[in-house]
């Protein structure tokens, strides 16, 4: 098992004729995701890679059949729209990998995809692969990387930078931890899945034993886990790295999530609220590895 | 998040038919005096500073005449607040106020929604009267698809305990400014105070408004110049790298200066991160080890060779650095050994003298290491070359061991210098510079590796001499990548015939009174 994403999840990538779209398309395949079709409005008919490409979501649908997730790789300003159209398509999770759109439309998507019952992962996502099984979006960058950094197992990864999802997984496999899904939840203020919600998935799915969090200043994805774990919610270990300790407050770091606004989100205020409630925060990356390797070992000893 | 100052919020509410007090912004004494004058009645002065507790710190001042406004306004004008000097201020006509409220736009980012929070109690923070006077704040999610509407203006403001007609007025006034606040892309705005004269007119006394930077390109109307998230102006560096990331989509380039001012004392590294996690990691581990950022980078998202060039050089404009610590999240899906080409160009023109850490780890981190160390094995500086087996926290170990061993060691800015670009030179345009072949040293070479080197392609020999293989225009367009690898080539192992110029708008300037500072000390 795995969540979100599996081999046989039908994939549909928005704006698959673009230099990344076309790139990534290439990793996504060759990784072995099931890819049906792409979109890009004016150029059906052609063919990327062997891949269909049709003029609009609905139509991609009556040629391929219903779709689990579309990729979206349009341009920043025109995400919305086509988010807008893969739900109208009854797509279910949208995967949206841009960086800077607009808040409002993420805030308009948030809306329609909750009456839609539909998800979205992103913007500003990295993307997500379920090792050994389908890679969405552009983590990697190639399917070689993919296949040797990341490899199938028992951990969750839920993370807000892109680059730190994959250093990450790649020190859970160099100390022979594999991953059950890893997530890029995205780097902006506000996302469509964020930590709580992909850690719940988490808790669910019976492959995931344990899961490493890395969690940011800024926003209260990390304080509503530590509620969550308070709470009973999530039973499984997990192990968080906050990044931003020694950022200023109401200077944003990169991501735009990234910014302290008062007291809110503040590293300390983070830390503190997971550590007491039992979630293992670590100072350096490099600790990550070590202390999952453990906490899955004690888990293992108390069935 | 592009912040507006109060003036500039204040037009925004009065285009939406907010009442404001009637006012001028002005940038001197005399104009203050004459603004006054105008006015024909009590003015207040206010400083248009990014900074809140302005009053506290002398930026509001009320004046009965011209001569008293001339007179605050020449003391403001003078003042630092929060370190930022007084440029601006608004003279407004002073309103008797009878009570004050506030109310404020914010995104939660839990619910995914904007939150209309109102007090009837304004003036201050709006925390400490939530904690101190809870039944005084009440809150609303506002659903995007409908907007917020005047019913539940009421609903949300009769539970603060407000009724009759100022009920009515507050409401109509709240869902004008949620409408403005979405129509200009807020990222949170905030009226406080709003306030009830004693004449029964409701005005905005003050207002913040702050923008979306994701959202600022809608608005040009609000001439924005530095579309992020700064708590002061932004200094004529980051301007300068701001232009670089307007005119190259390719990757991001986002770069903030964190010293005023770098003295030759000061343990100060200029900072290259790549992803926002794994920048603000390695900023961490260098942190940890005692040094201060001269300034925060970002180059990521898979930028050109060229724009992380671009960021070095401008990077390399401040003066005092002790060394270069690049590093990012260590495992990059992007392709490294663009970054690699950029730095080397970058180092190789500069010929830095002090110590750089670069680790590049992530796709084909090896043979960006190979670039680094290949080719700038000769200038004065140490440079090492790290990837993804090599923890931020050893990489930054490093850069002290090599400060340490270098303490004497300060960056001196270079004047910005180009070779000569003879006539005869074969030239064509890129997306964002030119690319400049010597074809009378062409003769004299022997591999021709430059065209092997390309890795789009695009140059082939003619006559023995690299030309292009397809058309300007296309090249100029984007099929030439800006991947620098043929002018490193020629210029280590060849007859040093290629030159990319890849200018960086005001950077010459800028270093110029920078070089002038340093003689100076």
């Amino acid at each position: 098992m795995s969540i979100l994403v599996n081999e046989r999840s039908k994939v549909l990538v928005q704006g698959i004729t673009g230099r990344e779209g076309m790139v990534r398309t290439r990793l996504m395949k060759d990784y072995g995701t099931n890819v049906r079709a792409g979109v890009t409005p004016g150029k059906g008919g052609q063919e990327v890679y062997g891949i269909p490409v049709f003029d609009s979501v609905k139509q991609a649908r009556e040629e391929c059949g219903d779709f689990d997730i579309s990729v979206v790789f349009v341009p920043a300003f025109l995400v919305k729209d086509a988010a807008l159209e893969a739900f109208d398509a009854d797509v279910k999770l949208a995967v949206l990998i841009p960086d800077r759109v607009p808040i409002n439309d993420v805030l308009e998507l948030a809306r329609v995809s909750k009456q839609e019952g539909a998800r979205f992962v992103g913007p500003n996502t990295l993307g997500l692969v379920s090792p050994g099984k389908a890679v969405l979006g552009m983590i990697g960058g190639r399917a070689e990387s993919a296949r040797e950094w990341f490899r199938p197992g028992s951990i969750g990864v839920s993370s807000r930078s892109g680059g730190m999802t994959s250093a990450i997984s790649y020190y859970l496999t160099q100390a022979g931890l594999g991953q059950s899904t890893i997530i890029h939840v995205g780097g902006d203020a506000v996302v469509g899945l964020s930590h709580p919600e992909t850690l719940l998935l988490f808790e669910e799915d019976p492959e995931t034993e344990g899961m490493v969090m890395f969690g940011e200043i800024g926003t209260t994805q990390e304080e509503r886990v530590a509620d969550l774990v308070s709470g009973g919610r999530i039973r499984k270990p997990i192990v968080a790295y906050i990044g931003g300790k020694a950022a200023k407050s109401g200077t944003r770091f990169s991501h735009a999530g990234a910014i302290v606004e008062g007291s809110r989100g503040s590293h300390e205020s983070k830390v503190e609220l997971l550590k007491k409630a039992g979630v293992h925060v670590v100072d350096v990356i490099s600790d990550i590895p070590k202390k999952a390797g453990q906490l899955l070992k004690e888990k293992g000893e108390k069935r | 998040m592009a912040r507006l100052f109060e003036y500039q919020s204040k037009k925004l509410l009065k285009q939406a038919g907010i009442p404001i007090p009637e006012g001028m912004v002005v940038s001197s004494a005399e104009e203050a005096a004459e603004a006054a004058r105008k006015l024909l009645r009590p003015v207040v002065l206010k400083a248009q500073v990014w900074a809140t507790g302005r009053a506290e710190k002398g930026g509001i001042k009320f004046a009965d005449s011209p001569e008293e406004a001339a007179a605050a306004a020449r003391e403001m004008f003078g003042l630092k607040i929060k370190n930022l000097s007084v440029e601006k201020i608004l003279v407004e006509e002073k309103i008797d106020i009878q009570s004050e409220y506030f109310a404020g736009i914010v995104i939660d980012d839990e619910e995914k929604s904007p939150v209309m929070i109102f007090s009837s109690i304004g003036g201050t923070g709006i925390e400490e009267t939530a904690r101190k006077h809870p039944d005084k704040v009440a809150r609303a999610y506002v659903d995007v698809l409908k907007g917020f509407r005047e019913f539940e203006a009421r609903d949300l403001i009769r539970r603060t305990g407000i009724s009759g007609d100022t009920l009515t007025r507050l409401s109509r006034t709240l869902a004008k400014f949620y409408t403005v606040s979405r129509e200009y892309d807020a990222r949170s705005a905030e009226m406080n105070p709003l306030v009830l004269s004693k004449q029964g007119q409701v005005y905005a006394a003050d207002c913040h408004f702050v923008v979306d930077d994701y959202a600022v390109f809608r608005h040009p109307d609000l001439g924005i110049e530095v579309a992020r998230e700064f708590d002061r102006p932004p200094t004529e560096l980051e301007k300068i790298a701001y232009l670089v990331e307007g005119n190259d989509h390719r990757g991001t380039f986002y770069f903030f200066q964190m010293l005023d001012e770098v003295s030759e004392k000061e343990n100060a590294i200029g900072f290259n991160g790549a992803g926002g996690g794994g920048s603000m990691m390695s900023m961490d581990a260098v942190l940890d080890r005692g040094f201060k950022l001269a300034n925060y980078c970002d180059t990521s998202g898979n930028p050109s060779a060229s724009k992380v060039y671009r960021a070095a050089k401008i990077i390399l404009s401040q003066p005092n650095i002790k060394g270069y610590f690049a590093s990012g999240s260590g495992v990059a899906s992007q392709e490294q050994f663009h970054s690699a080409r950029g730095l080397t160009k970058a180092f190789g023109e500069e010929k830095i003298a002090i110590p750089a850490v670069l680790r590049l780890g992530g796709n084909f981190e090896e043979k960006a290491i190979e670039i680094l160390h290949t080719y700038l094995k000769d200038i004065p500086g140490k440079v090492e070359g790290y990837g993804r087996d090599d923890a931020p926290e050893f990489c930054a170990e490093r850069m002290k061991k090599l400060i340490t061993e270098n303490h004497f060691l300060h960056h001196k800015v270079r004047p910005v210098t180009e070779p000569e670009i003879k006539e005869s030179a074969y030239s064509f345009r890129t997306v964002t510079g030119e690319i400049h072949i010597d074809h009378e040293k062409c003769g004299r070479c022997a591999t021709k590796g430059c065209v092997e080197a390309c890795s789009p392609g695009i140059l082939k020999l003619e006559n023995e001499k690299p030309v292009l293989a397809i058309s300007r225009e296309e090249a100029e367009k984007g099929k030439c990548t800006e991947c620098l690898a043929c002018e490193i080539f020629c210029t280590y192992h060849e007859q040093d015939a290629i030159f990319i110029r890849l200018p960086i708008p005001g950077l010459k300037e800028y270093r110029e009174k920078v070089i002038k500072n340093q003689k100076k000390q």
